[in-house]
């Protein structure tokens, strides 16, 4: 499928068929047209005076300053959960997936960054998964040499997502809060392909944990701006010391994922070498082939 | 054009422990050179996760990738040292593409698949070469070698004249000589073109001899704007022409067996070392002698009769004795004899490894600690048996301890390590070619009087340690004063039993079927054990038995200690009742 103007846009129904998060809303300034790309579609969206999220699709060079919900246009469905505004280009489950600490009362919900990547959507999520790279990307922070070994962990699917679970991980600091080295402990989980969460002992709270989420925003098949979600139990940092610590995270993996080649995630077995420690990423990459995702990725 | 070869980089773009990024027709690559001077041309891709090598780490040995701390060495681009999982040896296969490099004049040359030898120019034979400067063109190979026929410069004597006459030769697909004549004087210049990609070139002028120092800059700023000026009219032609789509380099898949994840290696026993192997000879007749080099830092303190484990790079783990004197801590010394048996354990290192490998290695460990409390002590080794010896007799050498070490060998040239042999001395003895009768008749004469603190420890093959032990009891000597280590066990292991085992700490119960051994039965339910040599030999797998009659197939455990059965090595030992109990 092509648009008017000859640009290709995507056609897979696995990836098309889903929620993405465009904004946090938050940061939306109100009665605003804000314009994007998602899934290679121009689309723009809103938020009224009211608080009323609207999505529509847009001409590439669509320059429409003002929009009612009354007006004709080609409208895109929306949902607001977490904090963000999402909207598809496709035909979307009812809801977007559950998260729910989002719902607890003594938790801190916010948008830590939203950055752009020159990266495909599921390089992204993979980088997130993964556990090895801490002591040499963030060193200091996530992980430190010599602390290097990823202990084996058992990934295994629940009602249709991919988990990752009994992950350790030697961390020096494990977040904003935390003053020395723990082994941390973290849950994967995927609950649709370009959507990723951890769950990460808290040094907060010693009997739950911090969730941490990264909502990938698809804008072609090789550029992203991924949403960062933060649902922590954390009542002494402030919202700037929180976001500075993970978006130095971010810019960290950030230059790494735009030196992957190629951009877009291969998923015959061949193309790169795995070893115990990926065992998410190959899980992850199985499920992709399974649900027949083709976009972002380059098909075994 | 893959057949080519093509220059990718000046020397001068290899400063020490620095990786420079160049690209040979859309090939990407990762060049570098290590501190030795090796210059490794490598596909810029860490083929675990396709991350850019040329933002890695050159220590001058070997390229870290940034992304996970993955090594490959310099000259191989073989994979080291895998941190997510510092236990394992990576397998030897596990190996980055590289290819053939090699510089000369001033640059760094290499092909996909280069033909023959890399070609010369005549001229630049003959007089020293001058690297002028390195210009990026975007335009195809093909349009800059047809416009680098309309090219001109002044020779080096008359830059403030212009119009120089031009003579241009060709030299194969990609490079053009040029002679700059005016007043007599001429300047040649060689121009090779790189072709980066489709539509982007690197011309690369090497001038034919050095220019005198006061006129280099000139030199320099005069060829500097010439070739400005050559850019502009080349880019400025292709610009007219249709745009070329850009190469793809294909990437190689990586080998089947490397595109699964491994099985896991729970219970494998940690090899915290990375050493270099930093020597390696023959010492006998089957023998090779090893010494292997920390990479980083001190090595661990041995004690005499000490073994490491060694990661092979085939996935098995072998214990080797260390043979070195007290003190001696710059390297560990190892003795492999070649079994004509070999499961691939002696067969990998005798055949395979390198110098200048990296293996992983355990801490030393000693099952075979030497006393210094004896007022004699009688040393017998059998064959490769030798080793712990060794390094037991350098000990009680040193500090001046009477001991006599007894060497049972097949013929002289069995024997090996005659360096340290020469510096003991008096107190070795070497027993040549003796039958199994004579073996016997002289460890009757070795063992025949035993006195008060002494001690006897042998090592060598299980016959020749049987008939020590046999012996020294009927000798009289007593039990713990006989010392012995086996490397391996010769015991026919009965599997045919099948028994439940109890799990006290994990509170788990599971049955071992025939066939199976305990070991492999708690792996295969994720409990976690150490084990090594997996016949009974090592005392690695050992397990605290707390019910149940263990029966010991392991030549491990003394008499005594198997009488009071409350351990047991798991790996081949199992029970004739129907169930254990062990505290695991």
């Amino acid at each position: 499928m092509t648009t008017a103007t000859g640009h290709a846009v995507c056609t897979d129904p696995a990836i098309l068929n889903q929620w993405y998060a465009v904004a946090a809303i938050p940061e939306i300034s109100v009665a605003q047209v804000h314009r994007t790309r998602l899934l290679d579609s121009s689309v723009a969206y809103s938020v009224t005076a009211d608080g009323e999220c609207l999505a529509w699709r847009t001409a590439p060079n669509d320059a429409t300053v003002t929009v009612d919900a009354s007006s004709q246009l080609d409208w895109l469905p929306t949902r607001t959960a977490f904090g963000y505004l999402w909207m598809s280009v496709g035909e979307p489950p009812p809801d977007v997936f559950e998260v729910q600490e989002s719902a607890e009362p003594d938790r801190r919900t916010l948008n830590a960054a939203t950055i752009g990547i020159a990266v495909s959507a599921p390089r992204a999520i993979e980088n997130f998964l993964d556990m090895a790279h801490f002591p040499y990307v963030h060193p200091h922070m996530l992980g430190e040499e010599p602390h290097t070994e990823v202990a084996d962990y058992t990934t295994e699917l629940r009602n249709g997502e991919l988990w990752a679970v009994d992950c350790r991980f030697y961390q020096p600091k494990a977040a904003v809060s935390s003053t020395e080295g723990v082994m941390a402990e973290y849950l994967y989980r995927v609950p649709s392909p370009y959507c990723a969460m951890l769950y990460k002992s808290s040094p907060g709270d010693a009997e739950r944990m911090d969730v941490i989420g990264i909502f990938v925003h698809p804008i072609s098949e090789e550029f992203v701006r991924a949403n960062l979600f933060l649902c922590l139990l954390d009542d002494v940092s402030s919202d700037t010391t929180i976001r500075r610590f993970q978006q130095t995270i971010f810019s960290q993996d950030k230059p790494i994922l735009e030196n992957q080649y190629p951009k877009r995630l291969p998923l015959d077995p061949r193309a790169e070498t795995p070893i115990r420690a990926d065992k998410m990423a190959i899980a992850y990459r199985r499920w992709l082939t399974d649900l027949g995702v083709t976009y972002g990725v380059i098909p075994a | 054009m893959t057949e080519a070869w093509h220059p990718v980089a000046a020397s001068s773009d290899l400063p020490l422990r620095h990786t420079f990024h160049g690209q040979l027709l859309g090939r990407e690559l990762a060049i570098w050179r290590a501190d030795g001077g090796f210059v490794n041309v490598w596909e810029n891709r860490c083929l675990h996760r396709g991350v850019r090598l040329s933002i890695g780490l050159n220590d001058g040995r070997e390229l870290q990738c940034q992304y996970h701390g993955w090594r490959y060495a310099s000259r191989t681009a073989g994979c080291t040292y895998i941190p997510a999982h510092p236990a394992d040896a990576p397998a030897r296969t596990i190996c980055n593409r590289s290819f053939l490099a090699f510089e000369r004049y001033g640059l760094v040359w290499t092909g996909e698949s280069p033909a023959g030898e890399l070609p010369t120019v005549e001229v630049l034979e003959a007089a020293d070469p001058f690297g002028l400067r390195n210009l990026p063109v975007n335009a195809s190979a093909e349009l800059v070698i047809e416009m680098l026929h309309g090219h001109g410069f002044q020779p080096n004597a008359k830059l403030d004249n212009f119009g120089a006459e031009i003579a241009v030769q060709s030299y194969g697909e990609h490079c053009r000589v040029l002679s700059a004549m005016a007043g007599g004087s001429t300047t040649t210049v060689v121009f090779f073109v790189q072709p980066v990609d489709a539509s982007r070139s690197v011309i690369r002028p090497v001038m034919v001899g050095v220019p005198e120092p006061l006129v280099q800059t000139d030199v320099l700023r005069h060829h500097n704007a010439k070739l400005t000026e050559l850019r502009d009219r080349i880019e400025s032609e292709a610009a007219r022409l249709p745009a070329l789509q850009p190469l793809s380099a294909a990437i190689e898949q990586v080998p089947i067996h490397l595109s699964e994840v491994p099985i896991g290696a729970i219970g494998r026993r940690k090899a915290p070392l990375r050493v270099q192997v930093a020597r390696k000879w023959q010492t006998a007749t089957d023998i090779v002698a090893i010494e292997f080099e920390s990479i980083d830092g001190q090595l661990p303190t041995f004690q005499p009769g000490a073994h490491i484990d060694v990661h092979l790079p085939n996935g098995l783990v072998r214990q080797y004795s260390l043979t070195n004197g007290p003190g001696e801590l710059t390297h560990y010394r190892v003795g492999v004899k070649l079994e004509a048996e070999s499961r691939g354990g002696s067969a990998s290192l005798h055949e395979t490894v390198r110098e200048g490998d990296v293996v992983a290695i355990s801490e030393p460990r000693n099952n075979f600690p030497l006393r210094r409390d004896s007022l004699r002590t009688v040393l017998i080794a059998g064959g490769i048996g030798v080793t712990p010896l060794l390094a037991m007799a350098q000990a009680l050498h040193h500090n001046d301890l009477r001991y006599e070490l007894h060497y049972f060998a097949r013929a002289d040239d069995h024997v090996a390590f005659r360096t340290i042999l020469d510096e003991l001395g008096d107190s070795t003895q070497a027993h040549l070619g003796l039958s199994p009768g004579g073996t016997a008749a002289e460890l009757e004469r070795i063992l025949d009087q035993p006195g008060h603190a002494e001690h006897v420890y042998v090592c060598g093959p299980g016959p020749m340690l049987e008939a020590t032990r046999r012996i020294a009891a009927d000798r009289g000597w007593p039990d713990e004063a006989v010392h012995f280590e086996y490397f391996q066990n010769a015991t026919e292991i009965d599997d045919t039993t099948s028994f439940e085992i109890n799990l006290a700490r994990s509170a788990l119960t599971l049955r071992v079927g025939s066939g199976e051994t305990i070991l492999e039965v708690l792996h295969q339910h994720g409990v976690s054990l150490g084990s090594s040599c997996e016949q009974g030999a090592c005392g690695t797998c050992s397990v605290a038995v707390l019910d149940g009659e263990p029966l010991h197939q392991d030549v491990y455990l003394s008499e005594a200690e198997r009488e009071l059965g409350d351990q047991m090595m798991v790996c081949v030992s199992r029970t004739n009742g129907k169930s254990l109990t062990l505290d695991i």
